[in-house]
């Protein structure tokens, strides 16, 4: 099973809420922006609270689509609709619709708890949208950005290498 | 052979025919399709759009219509039919003979093609669709061993098209109420089986337990490698034997069999997956498109790549071997 | 046939081996003591069966017959192979009786021949129903999982037309290439040796948490429960239904015809046959979660029903 390198997870395990939550909160914003589409495929479900917690990462990512919103925290995880956990890579892979996310749950990277439909929905409508985060982080760092851009796909690439289930 | 590929997603449809279909079947988004899972399948602009991306690439798209019409609410499906044809559709996928009736006669030349869900198994069904609705194409039931197959195309006078990839039903499709039986949601008429509203994982113990509706499907130790609850894939009880009832959590995989197949004179080869992700589509269709053309000893490696993607990462040839019975 | 007044009671096929004279003395009583107007018989669900209950055929009809009971054959439900094709074709070729079709090969060689279309055939709307009764099809029993809005609609929208819901029994719910019922006990379908004679009334299949679920019968999955509309009825038969199915499980069937029976001419409630009823087939679950649009396996009791309005 991939997972962050542990000198990928101490500086975030360091940095302040604050920090994650306003970068986390730029990519987020920004990929809505990009994708309006995203909204029309998840219907109803965009009123769901989506929890996203990263096994190797101390944190938990909270999302409610329709709002806008989303939050980050540590400590246990947060109420939420429907709540997937897994390796960062892997959940940002599903996020990009990189990894197949049934050949994932089938193996147990991933697991999945509360509102199964709305979880569907969500991967299904994500499916479709063609997210490129790296391109997106990359949009966030202004002039930085094909340094940015660059050093995200080659993290990416290399947390990815030697899965079956990775498509380049 | 044609390969006939799924999309559940328009993106999903551009890799499909970026890999390599021949053809691209997807369905709308609601009812009239028995792929009705959220967020997934197309508005008919989105249809619109692929069916014209699919003309510049020489591809064919199928749109299925599959599901039962429900009394009273004909509407919703002559309307999808409607749609589908004024967008040019190469086919439309039946099941309800009422639709096929509907189809038939207001769209005498329009392609129809048998969905898997009528259930035709033999050549008097294949003849009477044939002969009742103009049947062009029948998508096969996933009961017949490739012997039946090469026998049963001798003696009709329609294409025939069978699954080689993806989820396999145990039951003869559209012929099941389990799903409905455990949830009030079935293939037949909402296009859902074992439908992820009534799903629930639960962890008793070491144990993880999957839920359908208010049944247990599975119990999976720590560790052990767990599974969506599609009902006729759990595990049950029969006497004091715990065990996969009706079918271990596997996927189909006909690859082996091209050649067969193709000899049994099929004309068109599926990939079930509609609901399964754009990474996936493009994988397998290009997979099979190369394995179409390699030889049986090249056809290896592809075939090893593929069985990765499966569920539970083990495969099946199904009905297509009489020793699966 | 008109939908005037009281509605028939019919008896289904029995879905189950039972041996060939236990299934004949069966038939006997229901000739000689069942208050059933119609009788539709035959082997439906496995072709490998057929040879038990053939050689008694003959006899069978000739005694429902002379009961005045009104005998239509039944044809299987799946055909792949040329042998049964052929037994499909040789039935309705040489049939002196009506026939049921279960599955689409039947439904293409009855055409322009009375016929009737068996619960196991796809008829969700009116529009299917309308295309088959063009063809010759009479009485349409309709398939257990249609909700009551749907069966409604289509009564509405042919009043002329014979009806039919499956009212009593397990449901057949799926049908497979592949015979669980053989494969839990070691063997295949191409080497079952009739193993599913030995549960005359479907093996139990139950969950992990010792629900019970389904039952095996060969290559068909029925409900575990039995399915009970005897106090649905009365919209339906309002509303024209011509025919009501029971379908034969090992129990006394002459009780369950006559429990409807009653009901259906007004003699006693419902709740009261379902008490009874629960005496003629104990230890069985009853469902009717399909007609009010719930999971199959669900029980709406009438006093929930009232409150739900309509359906």
């Amino acid at each position: 099973m991939p997972s962050l390198p542990p000198l990928l997870v101490k500086p975030v395990d360091l940095a302040p809420l604050w920090l994650v939550e306003r970068v986390a909160r730029h990519l987020f914003s920004g990929v809505l922006k990009a994708h309006p589409d995203l909204f029309e495929r998840l219907g109803a479900y965009r009123e769901t609270c989506y929890g996203f917690s990263p096994v190797d990462l101390p944190l938990h990512f909270t999302v409610v689509p329709a709002m806008k919103t989303l939050a980050v925290s540590r400590g246990a995880p947060p109420l939420v609709d429907a709540r997937i956990e897994g390796p960062l890579v892997l959940l940002l892979g599903l996020l990009e619709g990189r990894c197949d996310a049934d050949a994932l749950f089938f193996s147990r990277d991933l697991s999945v708890t509360g509102d199964m439909e709305a979880m569907l929905a969500l991967r299904n409508a994500l499916d479709d949208s063609a997210i490129d985060l790296p391109r997106e982080l990359g949009a966030l760092a202004g002039p930085f950005s094909p340094l940015v851009a660059g050093t995200a796909r080659y993290i990416r690439g290399k947390a990815l290498e030697g899965r079956d289930a990775t498509w380049n | 052979m044609e390969l006939i590929c799924p999309a559940g997603t328009p993106a999903a449809f551009r890799e499909a025919v970026e890999a390599g279909a021949d053809a691209v079947y997807c369905g709308f988004r609601d009812e009239t399709n028995a792929r009705n899972f959220p967020g997934l399948n197309f508005s008919r602009e989105e249809l619109r759009q692929s069916i014209a991306l699919a003309r510049r690439k020489k591809v064919q798209t199928f749109v299925a219509l599959n599901t039962f019409m429900r009394a009273g609410d004909e509407a919703l499906w002559y309307s999808a039919a409607d749609d589908a044809v004024a967008m040019g559709a190469d086919a439309l996928i039946l099941a309800d003979f009422g639709l096929m009736a509907y189809v038939a006669e207001k769209y005498p030349q329009q392609r129809l093609h048998v969905s898997v869900q009528a259930s035709a198994s033999n050549p008097e069904a294949i003849r009477f669709l044939v002969e009742a609705f103009g049947a062009k194409r029948v998508v096969l039931p996933r009961v017949l061993t490739v012997q039946d197959i090469a026998r049963l195309t001798r003696q009709i006078d329609c294409e025939v098209e069978v699954f080689a990839f993806g989820g396999l039903c145990v039951m003869a499709e559209g012929r099941c109420s389990l799903s409905s039986y455990a949830t009030g949601k079935s293939p037949n008429m909402n296009g859902v089986c074992s439908p992820a509203s009534h799903v629930r994982y639960r962890q008793d113990g070491a144990d993880l337990v999957s839920e359908l509706g208010a049944y247990t499907i599975n119990r999976f130790g720590p560790g052990e490698a767990s599974g969506y609850p599609t009902l006729c894939k759990g595990r049950f009880e029969i006497g004091d034997v715990e065990g996969y009832a009706f079918e271990d959590p596997v996927s189909l995989d006909v690859i082996d069999e091209i050649d067969a197949l193709r000899a049994a004179g099929v004309s068109a080869l599926k990939i079930e997956g509609r609901q399964r992700g754009k990474a996936y589509v493009a994988e397998v269709v290009s997979s099979l498109k190369k394995a179409l053309g390699a030889s049986p000893g090249e056809r290896a490696a592809l075939v090893a790549r593929l069985r990765a993607m499966s569920e539970g990462q083990r495969t099946t040839t199904g009905a297509y071997d009489k020793r699966w019975r | 046939m008109a939908t005037t007044g009281k509605p028939a009671l019919s008896l289904g096929p029995v879905y189950f081996l039972w041996d060939g004279p236990k299934w004949r003395d069966f038939y006997f009583r229901i000739a000689d003591e069942a208050a059933v107007e119609h009788v539709t018989l035959g082997e439906t669900v496995c072709s490998k069966r057929q040879h038990f209950s053939e050689p008694h055929v003959a006899e069978v009809v000739e005694r429902l017959e002379a009961a005045g009971k009104r005998v239509t054959l039944s044809t299987l439900a799946m055909v792949t192979l040329p042998r049964e094709s052929r037994h499909v074709r040789d039935l309705i070729a040489d049939s002196l009786h009506p026939v049921e079709a279960n599955d689409l090969s039947a439904l293409g060689l009855l055409k322009g021949r009375p016929h009737s279309i068996g619960p196991l055939v796809n008829v969700y709307n009116a529009a299917t129903a309308r295309t088959l009764a063009a063809r010759g099809a009479e009485n349409i029993c309709l398939p257990p999982e249609l909700p009551a809005g749907s069966i409604r609609q289509m009564l509405e929208a042919m009043p002329d037309f014979s009806f039919e819901v499956f009212a009593f029994g397990r449901m057949p719910l799926a049908i497979s290439a592949r015979c669980a019922h053989a494969r839990s006990k070691g063997l295949t379908k191409d080497n079952c040796q009739f193993v599913c004679g030995e549960e005359p009334d479907g093996l139990p299949l139950r969950t992990l948490d010792r629900q019970s679920f389904l039952v095996l019968n060969g290559v068909q999955t029925m409900s575990n429960s039995c399915v009970v509309l005897v106090d649905d009825l009365a919209p339906l038969v309002e509303a024209g239904l011509s025919r009501v199915r029971l379908s034969p499980q090992d129990c006394d069937m002459v009780k369950v015809a006559s429990l409807y029976r009653r009901v259906l001419d007004g003699r006693i409630d419902g709740e009261e046959a379902i008490a009874d009823l629960a005496k003629v087939y104990p230890g069985v679950r009853f469902s009717n979660g399909f007609l009010h649009r719930q999971e199959g396996a669900a029980w709406v009791s009438r006093g929930r029903n009232a409150a739900m309005g309509r359906d």
